[in-house]
């Protein structure tokens, strides 16, 4: 009896070790996350906040040596992504229907499903390149729709993989509940499983926004740049295009307003991550 | 065993179900009778369950399962005649063992199915939805709250809303899917009340754990046990003087 319990006292001893190693662990890993993530933003502070001025918001890119600011790509980009999610999100919301609700049999929808995880990872450059290819070349010149183009190519996986992981949250029993009044299946999936995941799918969406708002590799190839204001089917300044061109420059006043451009665009993917995460919140399903 | 039955409703022969190659039903037979409340009891995985959703044939929602054999409502098997599912469901409605109130208000929950079927005017529509939600015992709970969430009920309230929304399209036969398993006893006696109360108009079959609950509110009453029809007769002769040894086991609780 002694000896069983020196026994059990000595397995609970190791156990308390092991938890406690594996939360200094943890903790370590979730530290040595933060501490480059608050590096970065603190530089981006340091650097960007000068910079920070009513200038930005109303003056153009100005020549090296002049007063300005980055208004057109800060509107360049707004459009581009906007028209980039306008083209993307359709399609995505469509795909992921599909891949939850229809595809239960068949070849179809797995192979999509993988396909478009592949896509998810794809670089974007390549992205980029490939309209490059296709349209850029085909119209005769760089252009905002073109930068449309590439940076909706990257919504689509986005929102494909979270509108049919939130569809697949929403518990069968409801489809059956309405499959059980005689509702036929579209309209199950658009009165009632689209509309249970909505929040879900609207954070996708979100999340999709945030991620080619930073993108910059697809836009070298399609939207490349501007001075000036421009339509959407000419080269139309943008933010990250203009970030590495100013960066890339010998002046002092472009290295300022890249990093004031720098620190709007990640306050504002910052912004919309947590804005996203708000929305998620709302599911009203695992209950 | 049957000297009265009365008409019957649904007429089950030689049904076979499986789920993809396991074959979880065995060639059941038996008669429901119409305007009565008609129990299935016996262990879990017993079939029970997969029997009466086949009487409605929401099994289809999904591949690989299949069933075999004839199941005849008011005269025409509706395994054969697969022609409109949905019409079958209008008339076959179906409450689960899980609340499940839709992702809207408690009154589009209920006017949800009704849009199905029929073309009701503002005010025809909001009869509609106080009559079924009169008839599911709900509607003083809830007649100032119609436009919240369904989701804001409590359990009780939610699974006699989804009743509601199930009588709301005029169904003739209710299956009831072990509907009080998740609720408190009171909440579960007002549901036992509504079935005796719904029987009047409606056909009833209810599959349920609890066997006081059968004795109370059944009819007839079968025991399954792994996929085949041990018995099936008037209730109270299942509980006093069952024919089997095995319904007998089960009953007096040596078994299961």
């Amino acid at each position: 009896m002694r000896e069983r319990k020196r026994e059990l006292f000595s397995i609970q001893n190791r156990r308390r070790a092991v938890n406690l190693l594996s939360q200094a662990c943890a903790i370590l890993t979730v530290c040595f996350g933060l501490f480059w993530l608050g590096w970065i933003l603190l530089t981006l502070l340091r650097y960007g906040l000068p910079g920070m001025s009513l200038h930005l918001f109303t003056e153009l890119t100005p020549p090296p040596g002049s007063p300005g600011g980055i208004i057109n790509a800060l509107v360049g980009t707004f459009l581009i992504v906007m028209l980039a999610t306008l083209l993307g999100t359709p399609v995505g919301i469509l795909a992921g229907t599909y891949l939850a609700e229809y595809g239960q049999t068949g070849w179809l929808a797995p192979v999509t499903g993988f396909v478009n995880d592949i896509l998810l990872s794809a670089p974007s450059i390549v992205l980029g390149l490939f309209v490059y290819e296709t349209y850029v070349i085909w119209v005769g010149h760089f252009s905002g729709i073109a930068g449309s183009f590439a940076l909706g190519l990257l919504v689509i996986p986005v929102v494909v993989r979270t509108t049919a992981n939130m569809l697949k949250l929403v518990p069968n029993r409801l489809r059956e509940a309405a499959a059980a009044l005689g509702a036929p299946q579209w309209k199950i999936i658009t009165m009632i499983t689209l509309k249970a995941s909505r929040a879900g799918i609207i954070t996708g969406i979100l999340l999709a926004v945030a991620r080619i708002s930073g993108e910059t590799a697809p836009l070298l190839f399609t939207a490349l740049n501007n001075m000036f204001w421009s339509k959407l089917n000419q080269p139309t300044a943008n933010l990250p295009v203009m970030i590495f061109d100013y960066a890339m420059s010998p002046y002092k006043d472009w290295h300022d307003l890249a990093w004031a451009g720098a620190l709007l665009i990640t306050l504002s993917v910052l912004g919309l991550n947590i804005l996203a995460r708000s929305f998620f919140k709302q599911m009203p399903l695992g209950r | 065993m049957t000297a009265k039955l009365p008409k019957s409703k649904i007429v089950v022969r030689d049904l076979n179900f499986f789920y993809g190659e396991t074959r979880a039903l065995k060639n059941i037979t038996l008669d429901i009778p119409e305007f009565h409340v008609t129990a299935f009891i016996g262990p879990s995985g017993c079939g029970k369950s997969t029997l009466i959703r086949t009487f409605n044939q929401i099994y289809k929602i999904y591949p690989h399962q299949s069933a075999t054999g004839q199941i005849i409502l008011d005269g025409v098997d509706i395994l054969q005649d697969d022609s409109d599912l949905n019409r079958l469901r209008a008339r076959v409605g179906m409450v689960f063992q899980q609340p499940t109130p839709f992702p809207m208000s408690i009154y589009d929950n209920i006017a949800f199915g009704v849009k199905l079927y029929e073309k009701l005017g503002r005010s025809g529509m909001d009869e509609r939805v106080e009559w079924a939600l009169h008839k599911a015992a709900l509607w003083d709970e809830v007649k100032d709250i119609l436009h919240r969430s369904g989701y804001s009920l409590s359990g009780g309230q939610q699974q006699r809303l989804c009743i509601a929304r199930a009588i709301a399209v005029k169904p003739e036969v209710l299956l009831l899917d072990e509907p009080a398993s998740a609720l408190d006893p009171i909440s579960t006696a007002r549901i036992e009340n509504l079935v005796i109360e719904l029987k009047k108009d409606y056909t009833i079959v209810i599959v349920t754990h609890n066997m006081q609950q059968a004795a109370r509110i059944s009819d007839y009453t079968a025991y399954m046990y792994l996929g085949e029809l041990i018995e099936f007769a008037a209730t109270e002769l299942i509980f006093t003087r069952p024919s089997r040894k095995e319904t007998e086991d089960y009953i007096t609780g040596k078994f299961g």
